[in-house]
């Protein structure tokens, strides 16, 4: 072992403590009863189980619009702002970027109680509110620096050869930037299928995501089916990243 | 020969944040010509290209199209199509889409596309990549697809931004030779960009060349490399040695310390003038006899199919000579010049110029600063012009020590000293003759003692 790779070795040793022996457990756990033997059991609950596969649906179907409803609002902000322009300094980036300086559960937090003071009712509205609110950030980011990299010369070309402002757009910036929408896309649905507080506070558990449940069964004290239905969505998540996980190398420094 | 004009530059001009980039620019282009815009970087010429292409707004000026004017029509408006300078080929489609895009984009039936795009993509010997992604391509095979994606629609003019320079001396030679070639079959006009003299003069039927924005000179490519219009053509077309020289009377001039037969005329007696003698065109032998001056061998080194040698003059110049037979270094040499080749340039100026206003009996004010001057009675504020010869502007290594700081602009080597242009802070412009060596970018402080300077009331404000 050379002096250099030493180097690594605290590195090394955090990873092994925090994220790959954390993950066994989950594993660990999922496979294993009440009594500690090792069975399927926790998992075939799960298929039968109709409350947690509704959640489950739903969660989905939840982390799928917010992610449409990010790519829609975020895709011209991040124009907007790489458009020299429109956008001369860098203080709008800044504002953008600045939410995500605010602890997160805070901002819910105080999403629920201006909403709850100007007497909108809490249900699927305000949680999608809450988490655009969240997760738009993380949508900007990725296509802003794939736009602003973005070499110019593509574009003048496009119209040298006769496109419209509009054509330009379509033909060339759109598909040129699509990596910078793969890996938002990853950013956002991957941490919104698991989140748990934002349903909590925003609609005053009314609707229920599938981290809720995790959650629920862990403070229950249900280990061993709460990490059988964590694994579940690891799993989900694993597909996720590697279905967009050729586009997002592309990205580059996609990821925050 | 009288061709049509295709394209009429009119009067252009063009600033960025207060610096001007392109200064009265007025010049046509005829049908089918290839033209080249030639000077070194910074000298405007992308920017002209750029609007010409319509990326660039002009200031001031217009561009006629076939008599119309076209500068206020944005790019995708202009019948033209543009080679850039890193091909911005698009990199999320392959080689046959490429160069369909502006087919497509005017809704050219897709058989007729078809029949296009290969007949390019055999001119330009791509047959076989119409499926390639351009990133896998070379540099020389994506010069090619840029080529024919423009080519394609074909446009009324071909604009060419530096197009080869991307490119190994090899490959850079073989297109050279192919776009030639295209330009003939096609009978396109070309309007190419370069910094590069030699390609410039491979290529075109017509040279602009620029520098600082303006035009200096334009010409075919054999009266700019004889007959250059000053000494900044001189020196960037070609090697050349610079001289200052005096015109004595029609067809005789002075300079290297001898008198030689010329062919020009009408400069005036007693003149000072500028002298460029091309490298090729001094003759250099064993013996004196039959030689109008001598000299002695300084180097020798060969350079493929000539040698280059410098050889010291009998009255101290240093004189660049290029000969088939290589000299020892140290050798007595006898020199001879054809009247033919010495080419006689009008002096741009004789001495320094500057606007200045007195400040007071022993001060004037000028390039931002104040100047010691000698005693004058102008009152105070009155705008003068201040005369400094140019061997008398003293140059210093610490900008710190001069009255005001500079920056070495161009620098000319005219036989026994330096000729600078050196560029003031206030953005003025002093002209100096040194024996020192300078590089160009150097910061230097300037000095101008009060007894070389002479002020002068200045004429415009007389009454």
């Amino acid at each position: 072992m050379t002096k250099r790779s030493n180097w690594s070795i605290p590195y090394l040793v955090f990873l092994i403590l925090f994220v790959v022996l954390p993950l066994l457990l989950v594993v660990l756990y999922a496979f294993q009863g009440a009594d500690g033997r090792f069975t399927f059991a926790n998992i075939t609950r799960f298929f039968g189980d109709a409350d947690a596969l509704g959640t489950f649906a739903l969660s989905i179907e939840v982390a799928i619009e917010n992610t449409l409803l990010c790519i829609l609002l975020g895709y011209p902000a991040a124009w907007i702002l790489s458009n020299r322009q429109l956008n001369r300094s860098a203080v709008i980036i800044v504002l953008f970027i600045l939410p995500m300086w605010i602890n997160a559960l805070m901002r819910t937090l105080a999403t629920a109680e201006l909403f709850t003071m100007l007497g909108f009712t809490l249900g699927k509205g305000t949680l999608l509110f809450g988490m655009v609110y969240d997760y738009l950030p993380f949508m900007i980011y990725p296509i802003y620096n794939i736009l602003d990299k973005m070499d110019k010369s593509y574009a003048e070309a496009a119209q040298d050869l006769g496109a419209t402002p509009w054509r330009v757009f379509w033909k060339v910036t759109v598909p040129l930037s699509l990596p910078g929408v793969a890996s938002g896309v990853l950013m956002v649905f991957m941490p919104t299928v698991s989140t748990f507080a934002i349903s909590e506070f925003l609609t005053n558990n009314k609707i229920k995501l599938f981290g809720t449940i995790i959650s629920e069964n862990i403070n229950s004290s249900m280990w061993n089916y709460g990490a059988a239905l964590a694994f579940m969505m690891l799993i989900i998540i694993g597909i996720t990243s590697l279905l967009s996980g050729d586009d997002e190398k592309a990205a580059e420094g996609g990821l925050l | 020969m009288a061709k049509e004009v295709i394209i009429d530059i009119r009067h252009l001009s063009k600033s960025f944040g207060g610096v001007k980039v392109l200064d009265d620019i007025h010049f046509y282009v005829r049908k089918g010509e290839f033209i080249t815009l030639l000077g070194p970087s910074g000298c405007g010429k992308t920017t002209l290209l750029r609007q010409i292409a319509g990326f660039v707004a002009p200031d001031e000026g217009q561009i006629l199209l076939d008599g119309k004017d076209i500068s206020e029509l944005p790019p995708y408006k202009r019948p033209l199509n543009t080679v850039f300078q890193r091909y911005a080929l698009f990199p999320h489609l392959d080689v046959y889409d490429n160069i369909a895009f502006g087919l497509k984009l005017k809704g050219v039936p897709e058989a007729e596309i078809e029949k296009r795009v290969k007949k390019m993509l055999k001119m330009v010997s791509m047959t076989d990549y119409e499926d390639r992604f351009v990133d896998s391509l070379s540099g020389g095979q994506q010069q090619r697809v840029a080529i024919a994606r423009a080519l394609v629609n074909q446009p009324k003019v071909l604009l060419l931004d530096e197009p080869l320079a991307a490119l190994d001396l090899k490959m850079r030679k073989d297109m050279q030779i192919e776009l030639k070639e295209m330009h003939r079959k096609l009978g396109i006009t070309f309007i190419y960009v370069t910094h590069d003299q030699e390609e410039a003069l491979t290529l075109s039927d017509t040279i602009v060349v620029l520098n600082e924005g303006r035009i200096q000179q334009i010409g075919t490519p054999t009266d700019i490399y004889n007959e250059p219009c000053n000494s900044f053509v001189a020196d960037f077309i070609g090697e050349s040695t610079i001289l200052n020289g005096t015109m004595v009377r029609d067809r005789r001039v002075s300079f290297l310390g001898h008198e030689f037969d010329c062919v020009d005329e009408g400069f005036g007696e007693n003149v000072p003038v500028d002298v460029v003698i091309r490298p090729e065109d001094v003759y250099i032998m064993n013996q004196q006899e039959g030689a109008q001056f001598s000299g002695v061998v300084k180097s020798c080194t060969f350079k493929g199919v000539h040698y280059e040698m410098f050889v010291d003059t009998d009255c101290g110049y240093e004189l660049m000579v290029q000969d088939y037979n290589a000299f020892e270094p140290g050798a007595t040499v006898g020199l001879l010049i054809r009247p033919g080749d010495i080419q006689v340039m009008k002096k741009e100026r004789v001495c320094n110029t500057l606007p200045a206003v007195v400040v007071d009996a022993t001060h004037v004010g000028m390039l931002d600063a104040v100047f010691a001057c000698p005693p004058c009675d102008f009152p105070k504020g009155t705008p003068v012009d201040v005369t400094v010869p140019f061997d008398k502007v003293e140059l210093l290594d610490h900008k710190e020590d001069g009255t005001v700081a500079g920056e070495v602009h161009f620098l000319l080597y005219k036989g026994d000293h330096y000729h600078l242009t050196v560029r003031t802070d206030s953005g003025g412009r002093l002209y100096v003759d040194t024996h020192d060596i300078w590089d160009k970018g150097d910061i230097v402080g300037v000095n101008i003692a009060p007894q070389d300077m002479q002020i002068t009331r200045r004429d415009d404000q007389a009454q």
